[in-house]
Parts: structure tokens; C-alpha cells; sequence
């Protein structure tokens, strides 16, 4: 069930953002980048396989079961795909913003369809 | 105990990071001593290059068992921490790279690097990822690579803004915004299903996958190769490739010649290593992609150049004529062609950043009202121009630049005496010989090579004509030495590739010999004394 819901959730994420993606203007290409960041970030995370009340971290020094842990590599990966994602969001908003003030229009080409 | 020469191979990351990061604290106004800073960083990566190539290119006998140099970040082997690794390959790319960022820099002094603010820190982040993406022995830090020039590649088609780049620099960014998000798709997908993000541990893995598990994993490849082949500017995946790089300033759009280039590392050390003939169900995955991919890519920039109206853009074209073609050679799956590639790489990616660094002095006599650049000087506020002029402008300058042009025009065109031929005959002699019966496709690689350089050839005669000997105004452009040296330097070594062909092809040779025994790199980067050989299965 788990997985399912996050499967589905992934899926409208990454349609909504191919659709907003493909959009002329601006600001649609942007929000679409996020969603599908969003969606790339829970597909990531659901990599490490989807476990509820698992620790990542290892309490103790002795041997232990891994299977009663879950993988904390993903999550390691999620926090930098997270920040950079959001690094590059912001780098391209200043983009759009000065694409908007040099061509008047925020259409994705620069200028509007005859 | 590790020898003060195996430190070497984190210098090529941390002194471009370091450099960019003192330049950061220099006021910008600073601009002599932040090129002489730059210039000396250059200087110093590109022995440090130098000397990493022949620590990878020696002998077994000296090296020990193997030529494969491994540097544990933090001291914790693989596959829990992350490695980079020295062999024959990346070190021949971390050489091509610093020769570039030397000349492109050295060119840049005579005025670009006074088009924007933070260029001298932009640019040795460029080479800082680079260099990092070429050395790295883990998928997910090769992303992490990747992020940091794609993020210093944006600042540097944005350099000198003006509306053009604008535009072309929001496509750009869209386009690899996009293709990153695939490559995290694939690698973590990739760790799904392996549970390891160590290229030689994917590498020892693949072949022991269950059959739903190879097709999982063949899917995360898929994914991963058009994220690689889309910064390669495979076609259908490259129509922002000319119209950037056309945009983008001249120095800029050389270093992005290399940057193309990593695509094809890329796809180049993956594809040999995790498909090679041991990978059992997987191996040789998606050839035959590749193989037409890259003839389809063939076929588009040939067309692209032949269209080009302005040179900026006729480059641009070339870049993707390149590309094809090393992308179709690779596809063909012959284990001979793998050294010649790597001939063209070399030759070509000299040649078109010598002709991108040509392009702009050229364009410079065509239009010398109408200097972009001193458009967008003005509008970045500046008001010591007249008086930093870098170096003297020099006698016969048209003389020069057209013997360049020239040169230009035999080496992307493939033609006798310069080591445009020489990569291009090793080709084909390569496709040639094997052993079985020759197949239809290769013949059609083998014709679409040849039109491809005629096409050139004509694209090329055509703007030379209309540049040198149909001016309209008689006006001899300012050209400085150190923008004319840089070009003549790069060609110079494109004459060098040509006379010492010998001793080159067989350093490529070699690479390709180790490129073909991916066990050793497995062996070479793994300890397995103590690592087991089975993974634990994942817990469902």
C-alpha cells in the first residue's frame, strides 16, 4: 500500500512537471523543474526501500542485524541532490529574471508567437 | 604509506578550488594580478597533468601489478568511500583539459576577462569539475562533478551578457537542469537494484544479476547514457548544442569543446567497464544505439555546418560532427577503434577550440563597429578601458590569421598533413580491419565520415572566402599576441599529434588494452582481502 501510494505520487509529480516542463513561459518551466525535482527526490529515497520505524544510524558499537535498519546511503543522497537542485532553482530564477527584463517577454524564446 | 608523488592525484581538484576561492577575496578591480594568479594555476595544473600521465603511463614492471593509481578520499576503501582513480584514460583527459584551460585563459587576458565579474573564479570551478568528473571512481560524485561545472559552465555562457546569451543561456540551463535530473534517475536506480554506487564494484556485480534485475539495471544505464549523451549533443538531444556555443564568448565556448568531451569520457569508461564481454546478458548493452545515434548525429551537423551562415555557429556545428562521429566509432563495438577514437578526441577538440578562439578575430575584421564586446563593457560599467590593453597588436595579422584558418579548416575537415587525417585514416583503418565480414553500417559510417569532411571542406572554403578575400572594407582588425598565441600554440599541437603519431597512438593503444580489461580496474580499485565477494540480498 506504501508503496503504492508513493509510486503514484511520484508519477503525478514527474507528468505534472514533463507537462509544465514543456510550457512557453518562464515561470511554468520553473515550477516544472521543481515538481520534477520533487518527484526525483522521492525516487531516490524510495531506492533505499520504503521501511517504517527504522533507524538509519547504528546505535551500537557491537555486531547487529542490518536488516533491522534502514538504508541511510539514500537519504545521504536525497540531502545533496536537495541542495543542489535548490541551488540551481535559485541560479535560474536570476536567469529568468534578466531574460524578462532584456527581451520584455517571458516567453522561453525571448519573444512571443506571432 | 602512501609515496608524496600519490598525492598528486588530488591536485588537479583542489588547486583550481583553491585558486577560484582566493580570487573570490581579490577586489575585482584587481585584474593583473587575478590573470597572473590564473596563469600560474594553469601552469601548475598542467604539469601536475603532465606528470600524472606518465605516472599512468608506465611500465607494469615499474608500477607493479597494475598502472591503475586508486586515492581513497578519507583514507576508507571502496566501496564504502569514495575513490578517485588514475589510469591511462583519465589522465590523457586531464592533460587535454589543462592544455585548454591554459590557452583559453591566457587568450581570455586580452580582454574577455573584463566582460563580467567573478570570470577568473567561474573559470577555474570549470576546470575544478572538470577535472574532478574525470578522476572520480563513484557515480554519485561524478554527479556531484557534474553539478559543479554545469553551475560554472552557466555562469560562463552568461559571460559578457548581452541578449543572445541570455536567451541561449536560459535554454542551456533548462536542457541540463533537466539532463542532471535524469542522471540522478539512473544512478540511484542503478544503486537499487546493485546496492553500490562504486563504478568497479558495479562493474564486479553486473554480471551475477538475476534476469529481472539486469533488466532494472539496463534501464538505469538507458536512463544514465541520455544523460550523458545529451551533454555529448547526440542527436535528437542537441539543438541547444550550436546555439549556445555560438552564443557564448570565445574563450567560454573553448572550454566547452572539452566539456562535450566529458560526455563521451563518460559513456567511453561506463560502457567499457560495466558492458564489456564479461558483463554476461548485459554486455555490449545499446551499441547499436550508439552506433546510429551517432551516424543520425553525423548526419545533423553535417547539414548543421553546411547551413551555418555565421562562423560562431559553423563551430558549433562541428562540435556535433565531432561527437557524432566518436559516439558511431564506439557504437561500432570494434575492440581496435577504441585507439583511434581517442586520436580524434584529442585532434578534434584542439582544433575546434583553436577555431573558436579564431572565430572571434576573424569575426573582429568583419564588423569591427559593431564589437559586442563594447556593448556590454558599457554596460557593465567599466572605465579603464583604454588604458589595460594587454600586449601589442601584431604585423601581418590577416596573413596569420588566414594561415590559422586554414589549418582549421585541413584539421576539421580531415585532411593531409595535419592530425585531422591521421585521426580520421585511423578510424577507418580500424573499421576495416576486423576480422569477420564487414557489416552495411559500418560502410555507411565510413561514407557519412568522408561527406562529413567534404562537407566541412566546403562550409569552411565558403566562409573563408567571404572573410579574407571578399571584404567589403579593407579594415585590419587589432589583433594582441596573446590572443594569436594561444590559437597558434593549440595548432602547433594539433602539428605536434601529427609528427609524433607514433609515440601517441601507442600511448592509446595501451589505454585501450587497459580500457579492454575492465578485471583489472575491478581488482586494481576494490581491496579484496578484505571484502567479501557476495552481497548481502536487500532486505524487501
Amino acid at each position: 500500500m506504501m508503496e503504492l501510494i508513493v509510486a503514484i505520487a511520484i508519477g503525478i509529480l514527474t507528468s505534472s512537471g514533463v507537462w509544465l516542463l514543456l510550457r512557453p513561459r518562464t515561470f511554468q518551466v520553473i515550477i516544472g523543474l521543481s515538481l520534477l525535482s520533487y518527484a526525483v527526490n522521492l525516487f531516490i529515497f524510495s531506492m533505499g526501500r520504503l521501511r517504517i520505524g527504522a533507524a538509519p544510524v547504528l546505535k551500537s558499537a557491537e555486531a547487529v542485524d542490518p536488516a533491522l535498519y534502514a538504508d541511510p546511503l539514500p537519504q545521504a543522497l536525497v540531502l545533496t541532490a536537495i541542495v543542489i537542485n535548490f541551488a540551481m532553482t535559485a541560479l535560474f530564477l536570476v536567469v529568468l529574471l534578466a531574460s524578462r527584463g532584456l527581451t520584455g517577454t517571458d516567453h522561453v524564446d525571448g519573444r512571443e508567437d506571432a | 604509506m602512501m609515496a608524496w608523488t600519490d598525492q598528486l592525484i588530488i591536485v588537479p581538484i583542489l588547486l583550481p578550488l583553491v585558486t577560484g576561492a582566493v580570487m573570490l577575496l581579490l577586489n575585482e578591480r584587481r585584474r593583473a594580478l587575478k590573470g597572473a594568479i590564473g596563469i600560474a594555476a594553469a601552469l601548475a595544473l598542467l604539469a601536475v597533468a603532465l606528470m600524472l600521465l606518465r605516472m599512468a603511463d608506465m611500465s607494469p614492471a615499474e608500477a607493479g601489478a597494475s598502472s591503475l593509481r586508486v586515492y581513497r578520499l578519507g583514507d576508507w576503501s571502496a566501496p564504502f568511500g569514495i575513490v578517485l582513480v588514475l589510469d591511462r584514460l583519465s589522465a590523457l583527459m586531464l592533460v587535454l583539459t589543462s592544455v585548454l584551460g591554459l590557452a583559453t585563459l591566457l587568450y581570455s587576458l586580452a580582454r574577455w576577462h573584463r566582460a563580467g565579474p567573478r570570470f577568473h573564479t567561474i573559470f577555474q570551478l570549470q576546470l575544478m569539475g572538470l577535472n574532478g568528473a574525470f578522476l572520480t571512481g563513484d557515480i554519485f560524485n561524478l554527479f556531484v562533478f557534474f553539478e559543479v561545472l554545469l553551475a560554472a559552465s552557466y555562469g560562463l555562457v552568461l559571460h559578457g551578457a548581452g541578449l543572445l546569451r541570455v536567451r541561449a543561456g536560459l535554454a542551456y540551463i533548462v536542457i541540463n537542469l533537466t539532463a542532471s535530473l535524469l542522471f540522478l534517475i539512473g544512478a540511484c536506480l542503478a544503486y537499487g537494484v546493485t546496492g553500490t554506487l562504486n563504478m568497479a564494484d558495479l562493474a564486479r556485480l553486473i554480471p551475477a544479476l538475476s534476469a529481472e534485475d539486469s533488466t532494472l539495471l539496463a534501464a538505469a544505464a538507458a536512463i544514465l547514457g541520455t544523460a550523458f549523451l545529451m551533454k555529448a549533443g547526440v542527436w535528437p538531444l542537441n539543438f541547444w548544442l550550436p546555439t549556445t556555443y555560438a552564443a557564448a564568448s570565445a574563450p567560454a565556448a573553448a572550454m566547452f569543446a572539452v566539456m562535450s568531451k566529458l560526455g563521451i569520457y563518460v559513456v567511453l569508461r561506463l560502457w567499457t567497464l560495466l558492458f564489456g564481454a564479461d558483463a554476461g546478458a548485459l554486455a555490449g548493452f545499446g551499441a547499436n544505439w550508439m552506433l546510429f545515434a551517432g551516424m543520425l548525429t553525423i548526419v545533423f551537423g553535417t547539414v548543421g555546418v553546411l547551413a551555418s551562415q555565421s562562423m560562431p555557429r559553423l563551430a558549433g556545428c562541428s562540435v556535433l560532427v565531432s561527437s557524432g562521429t566518436l559516439i558511431a566509432a564506439l557504437g561500432t563495438g570494434s575492440d581496435a577503434i577504441i585507439g583511434p577514437a581517442l586520436f580524434y578526441l584529442v585532434s578534434s577538440t584542439l582544433a575546434i577550440a583553436a577555431f573558436f578562439l579564431l572565430v572571434e578575430l576573424v569575426e573582429r575584421m568583419r564588423d569591427p563597429g559593431a564589437d559586442v564586446l563594447a556593448v556590454t563593457m558599457e554596460a557593465y560599467g567599466d572605465d579603464d578601458i583604454g588604458e589595460e590593453e594587454v600586449g601589442v597588436a601584431i604585423p601581418a595579422t590577416i596573413a596569420l590569421l588566414g594561415g590559422s584558418f586554414i589549418a582549421c579548416a585541413l584539421l576539421l575537415a580531415g585532411l593531409p598533413p595535419l592530425s585531422g587525417f591521421v585521426a580520421k585514416f585511423a578510424l577507418m583503418a580500424a573499421m576495416l580491419k576486423s576480422d569477420a565480414a564487414i557489416r552495411v553500417s559500418t560502410w555507411v559510417l565510413i561514407g557519412l565520415l568522408t561527406v562529413s569532411g567534404l562537407a566541412t571542406l566546403i562550409a569552411m572554403t565558403r566562409s573563408g572566402i567571404s572573410s579574407f578575400w571578399a571584404r567589403i572594407d579593407d579594415s585590419v582588425p587589432r589583433v594582441r599576441i596573446v590572443e594569436m598565441a594561444p590559437v597558434l600554440a593549440l595548432l602547433l599541437l594539433c602539428l605536434g599529434l601529427t609528427i609524433g603519431g607514433g609515440p601517441v597512438l601507442r600511448y592509446m593503444e595501451a589505454t585501450r588494452q587497459s580500457l579492454k580489461s575492465p578485471q583489472a580496474y575491478v581488482t586494481g580499485v576494490l581491496p579484496v582481502a578484505n571484502y567479501g565477494t557476495v552481497h548481502e540480498e536487500k532486505s524487501p
